[in-house]
């Protein structure tokens, strides 16, 4: 009973408390806001939410060959740089470098302790631009398809321009064990160090192997390889 | 002092030297390009496509031995002029968002009895996809020279457009590649392939308006569901239905984007 009484006692404050909070003005006032927030709803109506979204992604694709539907099954990263608005917010900056930090803990140092294998193997990858399409078989050698953003040895004059010119890259860097792992890294997984960067996660997804990446290491770190002439 | 101006000078100067050897070459390959265009401007192979087309769509076919000529491309039945340019658009009768080719394909079936997945399940250039392709090249060269003029005023337009953009920001794939990753920028190249700003007006009419197109490299006529298909082949995402609501949403997208812009098809690509 005495119980019962509390709650009355507390529900009768708390009336009072909200009746003395909300004046008129202030009801009438929320009416209007929810009326607009109301409206925002209906209007939003109109823009695809995140679940038909995945829908019509779901109902538009489907598997062939090696091209499985996992590949529309976005990892964090992924869903991360697909929303630039969010990415551009307080939160979506934190999430960001949370993931930069998950994916530099993911990169694997080369087995044998080896970063520079053979330049000549490595111009061959990176001009090959082959591998991972539906019309690929599991066997095709993924190459690392370097040529198609980058400038890389100034011989080669048919090259892409998204990512920055590799000419002289060891030459104006240095050969320092700072520059080689840095280099290693970024190839292994470009996120790491800037979690919308274009360049795809070669060791991540294992497009390239650890030999085919020291290859490529020696085409841009070998002093003798013609990228450092 | 005077050294280090003449040091500044110098870095300045080849600084420049640089910028304008690079822009001079890839200058003459886009000269070299819209020379070959020329050239070859007033004998596109495209005009047999258009042929081919103009019969299929005069001729009775299907199992029910019927013309498309009753076909509604959204100015009507039977209109053909102008009809391209104003696609996609929502059509009552089917309750969707439709480009060319689905629209194409509701005709086929309803008019024709063609069915449709014997046309998404073709491969393309071969079988009803051929027929398609002529069929396309017909329509869109009767709205060459005009303003693309795609609306977006029905619910369902504006909500496909923006699944449109949605899709083009739809990052996925071993390479992590969406439509974005190349085509947001101006100015980018893959190796020496111009890659349009597909954002812009300017770059979307560069993409819109030239497509689809006769492919000089493949010897082949391209619709823009094919030119679509092959850029999700090479961003390395699972294979995309033949006139799905993805596809669609890009186009609409791009074709929005292009609103204003004059249509060139069908071009010549590379």
């Amino acid at each position: 009973m005495a119980e019962l009484f509390r709650h009355q006692a507390l529900r009768d404050n708390f009336m009072k408390f909200m009746l003395n909070y909300f004046s008129i003005k202030k009801i009438i006032f929320l009416l209007i806001l929810e009326f607009f927030v109301l409206e925002g709803i209906c209007l939003g109506q109109q823009l695809p939410s995140q679940k038909e979204f995945n829908e019509m992604m779901n109902k538009s694709f489907r598997a062939e060959g090696i091209a499985g539907m996992d590949r529309i099954d976005q990892d964090p990263t992924q869903k991360l740089c697909s929303d630039q608005k969010f990415l551009l917010s307080k939160a979506g900056a934190n999430k960001a470098k949370e993931l930069e930090q998950q994916n530099m803990k993911s990169i694997q140092q080369p087995s044998d302790g080896i970063y520079i294998g053979d330049w000549k193997s490595g111009e061959a990858i990176a001009q090959s631009g082959r591998g991972a399409t539906w019309t690929d078989s599991p066997q095709t050698v993924i190459g690392g398809g370097c040529y198609n953003c980058h400038e890389i040895n100034k011989k080669e004059l048919s090259y892409g321009n998204i990512g920055p010119s590799l000419w002289n890259y060891g030459k104006n860097r240095g050969y320092s064990k700072e520059v080689i792992t840095y280099t290693w890294n970024r190839i292994n997984n470009s996120k790491a160090y800037n979690i919308c960067s274009n360049m795809p996660r070669f060791g991540h997804f294992k497009l390239l192997n650890e030999k085919q990446i020291q290859d490529v290491m020696a085409l841009l770190l070998d002093p003798n390889s013609p990228v450092n002439q | 002092m005077r050294i280090m101006f003449n040091g500044i000078q110098k870095i300045s100067f080849l600084l420049g030297f640089s910028l304008i050897s690079v822009s001079a070459f890839s200058q003459s390959t886009a000269d070299e390009i819209a020379k070959y265009r020329e050239m070859i401007a007033d004998g596109n192979p495209s005009e047999l496509y258009e042929m081919t087309g103009e019969e299929l769509w005069k001729k009775p076919s299907g199992p029910k031995n019927a013309s498309l000529e009753t076909c509604d491309l959204g100015l009507g039945p039977g209109v053909v002029d102008g009809a391209a340019a104003r696609l996609p658009k929502y059509f009552k009768d089917t309750s969707r968002v439709q480009d060319l080719e689905s629209r194409l394909m509701t005709c086929m079936q309803t008019i024709q009895g063609i069915s449709s997945q014997s046309v998404i399940d073709a491969k393309f250039g071969e079988g009803p996809k051929k027929d398609m392709d002529a069929l396309v090249a017909y329509i869109v060269t009767r709205s060459k020279g005009q303003k693309v003029n795609v609306s977006i005023n029905h619910p369902k337009e504006k909500a496909m457009y923006e699944m449109g953009k949605k899709a083009f920001n739809f990052q996925g794939g071993p390479y992590d590649f969406s439509c974005a990753s190349c085509h947001s920028v101006p100015g980018r190249r893959i190796r020496l392939q111009d890659l349009p700003n597909l954002t812009t007006q300017e770059g979307a009419i560069a993409g819109w308006g030239f497509w689809p197109a006769y492919r000089v490299s493949s010897g082949q006529f391209w619709t823009m569901q094919q030119r679509i298909n092959d850029c999700l082949r090479q961003q390395r995402f699972p294979y995309p239905i033949y006139g799905s609501d993805f596809t669609i949403a890009v186009s609409m997208f791009m074709a929005r984007n292009a609103n204003g812009g004059v249509i060139q098809t069908p071009g010549l690509k590379r």
